[in-house]
């Protein structure tokens, strides 16, 4: 792939932006629709752009058949569409759809296109698969999984990090670090579900759900929506905000055979392995020009896994890598600085697309104190905000990455850059 | 339509789910059979049942007997279930199995690793001990559950007349004694 000119005109590089980020409160049990959910969250993330209805014209959702599709919460919003596409898919479908929102603005069917996901996945729709999931006929390809007790996420991912912990030695005090790190970013989140700072006694000390997962391994399970807006570059500039600049993006890369992927080994490789070799051709950056990662942690297990197959580190080394403290607020190369999914609430990814862009802007929420026109000014102190830290603000932030997870065998990516 | 109740889920095989039908009445005669390649350049078998060849995209192929013995690859213990029928079995064992059948091939990281509960040599879920012996090494064994005419789901047991590990790879924090 080395002789390919990406600075060709069809990489498009650098010539789309997210102009626009919004979201509702993260909770349990919400007491409105997905519909109102995602109403809400696209209204902010119009508010956040200063972009009127009038100028969106196209529309773009994923869901497990626990949303609301998109011509409903346009139509709420007066906004007439030109183009709209609602896919099934949860992780990984983020960064996947802003490609494709990118590929249909570039194709001339529409301007500037809104991606949106809403759910409430602890109220309605467990994400677990906990309650009515539970209990549904098992039939065709769930035979060879379901009827084993094989089903959530983290029974299915299980075998893969477990034989990541047999293959590399990785201690269950490594990953748990991830937890750790990620509960002292969302500690200065005034948005995060769960802000209490846990310790790696904490995680390793705290219920076993599924060997090697205890309960505080396992994201939050979360109601809410979340929304950012697509545009062209020579557009973006036109709204309130610095755009985020999109350099690449790569979406839904498999492994071989994903409905079997543990047939295709080494099983402790994740779809990152494949991945790296298309973001990073498409955004012409390489890891270590990456300064900010959003490492989507449906458990620690996935941020891990998905940093070591990527680059961050030696293949094998991910537990010396998340639990070095390079991931931390004033580390080299912080994660999820929002709190992510483990802590500040679960929606498939997008929470920590929204994360840094604003990180990008250097408009990050958190305790720090504000400004006349409600700007934070920051302190760069990551300490809890009781003594006196609060800030979650990355500094001179150029360059961040996203790594979606759907699955060992599946995931996107987003690079972006600071407009 | 092969269906029946098992463990409070109804598990049922559509009568035009042609691959699976043939997969689960293989099953229910306690004779493990999975599908070759009919090409003869390729040759190789695949599981789960799948509709063409993942190595050669041929759609032809034969269903044939398979000695359903092998080691283990990987596993996840359930102590939190979330069936309701598994409650009362957790812990319980997810066991990746990897069979000494076409191992490494057609890559060196490739095999036929095929996924089941662990239960005793007579087909009942495995109790805390048993499940404390099994870990990645162990040698296995394949097992049938009964659900319905036609329809049977493979496990696996202990192998007796294979020689075990001394300490096959568990993980590494136990937790109420398992």
């Amino acid at each position: 792939m080395t002789d390919i000119d990406t600075t060709a005109d069809k990489y498009l590089r650098d010539k789309y932006a997210i102009i626009g980020v919004g979201e509702t409160t993260y909770t349990r049990g919400s007491g409105m629709t997905t519909r109102a959910l995602g109403t809400w969250a696209i209204k902010n993330a119009m508010d956040d752009a200063g972009i009127p209805a009038s100028e969106i014209d196209g529309m773009m959702s994923y869901s497990g058949n626990d949303s609301t599709a998109s011509p409903m919460l346009a139509g709420d919003l007066g906004i007439r569409l030109n183009f709209y596409m609602d896919v099934q898919g949860g992780g990984s479908s983020s960064e996947a759809l802003i490609g494709l929102a990118i590929g249909a603005i570039e194709a001339g069917m529409c301007e500037t296109v809104v991606v949106f996901r809403s759910m409430n996945g602890f109220s309605q729709v467990r994400i677990g698969g906990t309650g009515a999931r539970a209990s549904v006929p098992v039939g065709g390809d769930a035979l060879h999984a379901a009827a084993y007790g094989w089903f959530s996420a983290g029974q299915s991912f299980s075998p893969t990090f477990m034989r990541h912990m047999y293959d590399y030695g990785t201690t269950p005090e490594q990953v748990a670090m991830v937890k750790v790190i990620h509960s002292e970013h969302a500690s200065n989140n005034p948005k995060a579900y769960y802000k209490q700072r846990v310790t790696v006694e904490d995680v390793v000390n705290s219920r076993m759900i599924c060997k090697p997962l205890h309960l505080l391994d396992c994201c939050v399970e979360t109601d809410n929506a979340t929304a950012l807006i697509v545009t062209s570059v020579d557009k973006a500039y036109d709204y309130r905000n610095t755009p985020a600049r999109i350099l690449g993006v790569a979406g839904r890369v498999c492994k071989p055979r994903i409905d079997m992927h543990f047939q295709h080994g080494p099983i402790s490789t994740v779809a990152g392995h494949y991945i790296k070799d298309i973001i990073y051709r498409n955004a012409g950056v390489g890891p270590e020009d990456i300064q900010c990662t959003g490492a989507y942690d449906a458990f620690t297990f996935t941020s891990m896994l998905q940093l070591e197959d990527y680059g961050f580190c030696e293949k094998g080394e991910g537990g010396d890598y998340v639990s070095s403290g390079i991931m931390r607020l004033g580390g080299e190369r912080p994660n999820n600085t929002s709190g992510g999914h483990l802590c500040e609430g679960y929606t498939h990814g997008m929470n920590m697309i929204i994360e840094n862009v604003r990180q990008l802007r250097g408009e990050v929420d958190c305790y720090c104190p504000q400004d006349d026109n409600g700007k934070r000014i920051h302190s760069y102190n990551y300490a809890p905000p009781e003594e006196g830290g609060g800030c979650r603000q990355v500094p001179d932030l150029e360059i961040t990455q996203n790594l979606g997870w759907a699955m060992p065998g599946t995931g996107s990516s987003l690079i972006m850059r600071k407009g | 339509m092969p269906q029946g109740e098992y463990l409070g889920m109804t598990l049922t095989v559509l009568d035009l789910d042609n691959e699976n039908l043939a997969y689960f009445q293989h099953c229910a005669e306690h004779d493990f059979h999975l599908q070759r390649c009919v090409d003869p350049e390729c040759d190789l078998l695949r599981y789960p049942p799948g509709t063409a060849c993942p190595w050669c995209s041929g759609r032809e192929f034969n269903w044939v007997p398979v000695d359903a013995r092998g080691t283990v690859h990987s596993y996840g213990e359930v102590h939190h279930a979330i069936q309701p029928a598994f409650r009362e079995r957790a812990p319980y064992m997810i066991l990746l199995v990897e069979l000494d059948t076409q191992a490494g091939e057609p890559t060196e990281h490739e095999a036929l690793r095929v996924a089941g509960n662990l239960v005793d040599a007579d087909g009942n879920f495995a109790g805390p001990d048993l499940v404390k012996q099994v870990g990645i090494g162990s040698r296995m064994r394949m097992v049938f559950a009964d659900v319905a005419e036609g329809l049977s789901l493979p496990h696996w047991t202990l192998d007796e007349e294979a020689e075990q590990p001394e300490a096959p790879w568990r993980y590494p924090q136990e937790v109420n004694g398992v």
